[in-house]
């Protein structure tokens, strides 16, 4: 299988505080990459170094390289925007656009690229609806705010919106920790498919929801990256002591 | 051995104590505290109390005018002291046209202004910037006045009002002679002192914006100003509109500059260059000088026009504020 995604000695600091210390691993293509790890631990940190949140804050610092399809996103000259549309983002706190229709929210990042036909438009929000099993609970208010929509709802919506701009790579920041079990069950289903056609990397502080979705997973611990694997391994054999405690939970 | 009995006995005292003690001294807090209550629920309806006040007294002298007048005082524009006839309409007319057009040209410098503050000046140059503008809004209108009678009134009627008569004389907006003083004069000044309250509330009502809703749309691939279409300004919508009613409750009531620059004649005339007068400006020339208690009636019937109509525009901008910051916590929590 290829490495979609590729970090190596990835370093990041802010301001003096050393967040992500050396880390190199690889994301297969068409995978769930699980990366767990006790709070603080630089898991959510590392996430965003993959589409260049970082940018944002003047004091984040991002050094080594991180090769999505081989080409480096941090080399000079390469344009952050362009990355975000290929590595595509969905955040902890589901956050669709309040001042927008159920329908404008799903097309927001792909009208984007210009001009946008009526009926493609269309064919857009039903295609990214319908993949994220919203679209029959939506399909008849279509035109109504987003934020009518449950907690579930709207992450599904903002996971829509996310598949709109057809990205390569999906990153999840614990999409599923601000909602109630069932929809957090709708979500994990929606990973398992959506790995078909995407890349994901999906950090969890919640390991049975790793073991569940992943195909593979990375844990993190104070910064450095104490293993990586298969996920049945990881959950079974591991092979660090450091790794055992926490999936058996005596720490974390 | 004596210590330790010491301890006992203290200790023993304290417990016997205890259960008598506190009550006074509850009590005796909550003397204070309801006092205190009392006295600042005082104060807070003084205020209330003494807008009323002037509400009724404004309406009370007010009546002989409304009386006389009727609806005729808003809709005639003859004014006229000597032959005790008094219509508002030219006054009205000033004060909507000039407060209007000041808005309409702040508005959108001001969100600019705003947003670089916010969100495009690199570190610290923000936090430079932001007092800087809320410093303008402290220097008193008179010294705007001035400047603008000394040195941008003769600018106007030198360079910006003759250009205009010779490029755009055809529209009626920039009709007739350049005076200098005039509605135009008035709109600049206006707008010159509205931006820095629109500005400074914009820019609170920008700061409310959630982190989230930035990077959802930079997560989509938005730039910078994508960002700021697609998540900044649309939840800060009302918000801002609310920051412009602001400004325009401040331009409608604005007295001392606006008098300094417009030059004065009750006229209603469609051209910007020609001088005309405002609801303010009136109360404040005319009021000494009343010749009949009809006309200092008229003249507080005005007033009490500009009050009513202030207390609205400010009431619907609170609202319209509120409603976003309102929303920015319950999106928090």
């Amino acid at each position: 299988m290829n490495n979609k995604v590729q970090l190596e000695q990835v370093n990041i600091h802010f301001g003096k505080t050393h967040a992500v210390r050396d880390i190199s691993m690889t994301f297969p293509e068409h995978s769930v990459t699980a990366i767990i790890g006790p709070s603080g631990c630089g898991k959510s940190t590392l996430l965003r170094s993959i589409n260049r949140m970082h940018d944002l804050v003047p004091s984040a610092r991002v050094t080594g390289k991180i090769l999505v399809d081989d080409g480096d996103i941090y080399d000079r000259g390469v344009d952050p925007v362009a990355i975000r549309r290929r590595v595509g983002m969905v955040f902890q706190k589901p956050n669709p656009f309040p001042a927008m229709s159920i329908y404008d929210n799903v097309i927001a990042g792909y009208k984007l690229n210009g001009r946008l036909p009526r009926e493609e438009a269309d064919e857009i929000v039903e295609s990214c609806l319908k993949r994220v099993a919203l679209w029959d609970e939506v399909k008849d208010r279509l035109k109504s705010n987003a934020m009518m929509l449950s907690g579930g709802q709207q992450q599904r919506l903002c996971i829509a919106r996310t598949i709109a701009v057809k990205p390569e790579v999906i990153l999840m920041d614990e999409p599923a920790s601000a909602l109630d079990p069932i929809s957090t069950l709708k979500i994990e289903e929606l990973i398992e498919e959506l790995k078909e056609r995407y890349t994901i990397i999906i950090v969890t502080h919640n390991m049975q929801q790793a073991a569940r979705v992943s195909d593979y997973t990375a844990f993190l611990y104070m910064g450095d990256l104490v293993e990586c694997g298969e996920t049945k391994k990881i959950f079974t054999t591991p092979e660090q002591k450091q790794t055992e405690d926490y999936i058996t939970g005596r720490f974390g | 051995m004596r210590t330790s009995c010491c301890t006992n006995e203290t200790e023993t005292d304290r417990a016997a104590a205890a259960p008598k003690s506190p009550q006074p001294a509850i009590a005796k807090k909550l003397g204070g505290d309801s006092i205190f209550r009392y006295l600042t629920t005082f104060f807070a309806f003084s205020i209330l109390a003494i807008l009323a006040l002037m509400l009724y007294e404004m309406a009370g002298e007010s009546l002989p005018a409304i009386r006389e007048f009727g609806w005729k005082f808003v809709s005639s524009k003859d004014w006229d002291a000597v032959q005790g006839s008094f219509g508002a309409l030219p006054y009205l007319y000033g004060s909507v046209v000039s407060s209007v057009l000041a808005l309409l040209l702040a508005t959108p410098l001001s969100i600019g202004a705003a947003l670089f503050i916010t969100e495009i000046a690199p570190g610290r140059l923000g936090s430079v910037v932001a007092p800087l503008v809320e410093l303008l809004a402290a220097i008193p209108s008179v010294i705007y006045g001035l400047w603008g009678v000394l040195v941008m009134a003769p600018w106007l009627q030198s360079t910006v009002q003759p250009f205009l008569i010779e490029h755009f004389g055809f529209i009626p907006l920039f009709e007739g002679a350049p005076y200098g003083v005039s509605m135009l004069a008035a709109i600049f000044i206006l707008m010159i002192m509205v931006v820095p309250i629109i500005t400074s509330i914009t820019r609170e009502v920008l700061l409310a914006v959630p982190q989230s809703q930035k990077e959802a749309a930079i997560a989509l691939g938005a730039t910078r100003w994508e960002t700021i279409k697609i998540a900044i300004l649309p939840y800060g919508k009302s918000g801002i509109l609310g920051a412009a009613i602001l400004g325009l409750g401040r331009a409608i009531g604005e007295t001392m500059a606006v008098t300094m620059v417009i030059g004065n004649a009750p006229n209603i005339s469609l051209s910007l260059l020609s001088p005309a007068y405002t609801m303010p400006s009136v109360i404040a020339n005319e009021f000494a000088e009343t010749t009949s208690k009809l006309h200092a009636s008229a003249l507080m019937e005005i007033g009490l026009i500009l009050m009513v109509v202030t207390l609205i525009v400010n009431a619907m901008a609170r609202l319209l504020i509120w409603s976003v910051s309102g929303r920015a916590k319950g999106g928090a929590a």
